[in-house]
């Protein structure tokens, strides 16, 4: 399904361009020198032990953590340089833990950028894409109007997946899409996922710690262990990566040279 | 200690507090250079209106008539010792409306505002939401923190106005009902007594009082550390700062407005 897309990856020029980019907090060296692209109109997933930095890649790509080093560039454009409000809005984001604004009604949250600044449309518009949204993502109509608080945690987080999707961005980052979710629920938004960039043309990028996802949703695919990127490749060539990290990571195997502490 | 290490450990604090000073101040002026700059959050604006404003009424109004009552039975009783009794109706009008008014209020501002807002923006701070905002071309300064800054400036002199009112109401109901002035007299004493600068300096330091409380609100939040912990001390703070930094402005203002 991927095979034309992942063969032309190294003519496209790369959307996502991550050079040498290290962070630290305090004295926890998290990335060391992350190099990475992500070609146009492909996803890329990225997969990682817990606390290996995945999230704090996320967030520096889109300025919300300064880089200590490094440099990151998008569309050919090194970040922090030029208009933050333009290149914000070519990206949409799903946080890790939703983070959907509590004060306000989901259908406000999923249309948020709809209501202000200068993505923002007819107030009836706004709500119903929101309510187009929420709909793709399994989420029915009733849910509009209650608020974040009163819905289980796999519904908000499907909430903020249809806030990532709302103003059909270039650019989408989902942090954990699934985690949390039942396993048919997980397959609709896999699925999602997978046509958000199929059909709309899309960069994504998926940090999950679900191999089923994995294999449904990227094209490509990239491990980070150590403050690296420890293994980059076409999803076909994960299971013959010869890469005992990523082989153990696959397994889910507690042997290996992946300490896991008991 | 030797002191030697007492005086480098006071210059460190010192300091840490101009530094500190030196950051709110920057805040202040980013936050009202986003009110006066487009977009404006209209909706925002007007719950912050209704937040800190209108919410906030009753428990200034019962502070201000228990303060004003207490206030007319300690002055008749201290002016009795040399017959000034009769003085009641003005020391309270010019107690209320020069101090207690406005640093009761702000004071219950302190504790009822900021600590809220405090709380809310660092709950978003921790659960990702003020990221998510900035993610959404939304700048947290102007629609978090510009309206509600908006509010406390143009609500708490209101909320002044209303305490020093009520306060002089309270010294007139204890003074007319037990003490044994006449209503009639009492009131003209208190209005006669009253000078517009009176008035207009009680309004202005509860303008100072209303900015200083979002502000600290704003700033400790925005500033807060991870987890529920972070929230906690990040509400602790700024409640604390807010408090100390309005009775100091009071004491400043009161300097500058009454000494000449
Ligand atoms: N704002 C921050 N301040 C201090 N440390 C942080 C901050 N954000 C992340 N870290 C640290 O960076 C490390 C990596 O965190 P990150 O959230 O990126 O992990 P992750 O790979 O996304 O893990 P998981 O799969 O569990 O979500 C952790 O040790 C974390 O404590
Ligand atoms: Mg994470």
């Amino acid at each position: 399904m991927t095979q034309s897309q992942t063969q032309t990856t190294d003519q496209i020029p790369a959307m996502i361009k991550l050079e040498n980019v290290s962070k630290s907090f305090g004295d926890n060296a998290v990335l060391k020198g992350v190099d990475l692209q992500i070609a146009r109109g492909t996803s890329m997933v990225i997969i990682g032990g817990s606390g290996t930095g995945k999230s704090v890649m996320l967030k520096s790509v889109l300025g919300l953590i300064q880089q200590d080093s490094g440099r990151i560039f998008v569309d050919g454009n090194e970040t922090g340089s030029g208009d933050r409000d333009a290149f914000l809005a070519r990206f949409g984001m799903l946080f890790q833990g939703a983070a959907l604004f509590d004060s306000l009604p989901v259908w406000q949250n999923v249309a948020f950028r709809l209501l202000r600044g200068s993505l923002k449309r007819p107030r009836d518009e706004a709500r119903e894409i929101a309510i187009d949204k929420l709909r793709r993502v399994g989420l029915k109509a009733d849910v509009a109007d209650r608020l974040p608080a009163e819905l289980s945690g796999g519904m908000q987080k499907r909430v903020g997946l249809a806030r990532a999707i709302a103003a059909d961005p270039e650019i989408i980052f989902f942090d954990e899409p699934t985690t949390g979710l039942d396993p048919i629920m997980s397959g609709v938004i896999n699925e999602l996922i997978r046509e958000i960039v199929v059909e709309m043309g899309a960069t994504a990028m998926t940090i999950t710690h679900d191999m089923s996802s994995v294999r449904v949703i990227s094209d490509n695919v990239a491990m980070l262990h150590g403050g690296k990127i420890r293994w980059t490749g076409p999803v076909s060539d994960m299971d013959a990566s010869g890469d005992p990290y990523v082989e153990q990571f696959i397994s889910g195997s507690a042997e290996g040279p992946i300490e896991s502490v008991r | 200690m030797t002191p030697f290490a007492l005086l480098a450990r006071l210059g460190a604090a010192v300091l840490g507090l101009m530094a500190s000073l030196g950051r709110i101040t920057l805040f202040t002026l980013s936050a009202f250079s986003h009110m006066v700059r487009p977009p404006y959050y209209a909706r925002e604006v007007l719950n912050a209106l209704i937040q800190v404003g209108w919410m906030s009424l009753p428990v200034v109004g019962l502070t201000a008539i228990f303060t004003g009552g207490a206030l007319a039975l300690q002055i008749y009783a201290g002016g009795a010792r040399f017959n000034a009794e009769a003085v009641v109706p003005q020391i309270v009008a010019i107690g209320m409306v020069r101090e207690l008014g406005p640093v009761l209020v702000g004071l219950m501002i302190a504790a009822r505002v900021t600590s809220s807002i405090a709380a809310e923006i660092a709950t978003m701070k921790v659960t990702e939401q003020i990221d998510a905002l900035v993610t959404l071309s939304t700048h947290p300064m102007k629609y978090l923190v510009a309206p509600r800054v908006l509010a406390g400036l143009l609500t708490v002199p209101l909320m002044v106005g209303v305490g020093d009112i009520i306060g002089i109401m309270g010294g007139y109901l204890v003074s007319t009902k037990s003490l044994g002035f006449n209503p009639a007299s009492y009131m003209i004493n208190t209005v006669n007594f009253l000078a517009a600068h009176d008035i207009y300096t009680s309004l202005l330091k509860g303008a100072a009082f209303g900015v200083i409380a979002t502000v600290m609100g704003c700033y400790y939040g925005m500033q807060s550390g991870r987890g529920a912990q972070g929230v906690g001390r990040a509400t602790k703070s700024s409640v604390e700062a807010a408090a100390v930094l309005i009775l100091a402005t009071n004491f400043v203002l009161t300097g500058v407005f009454f000494s000449i």
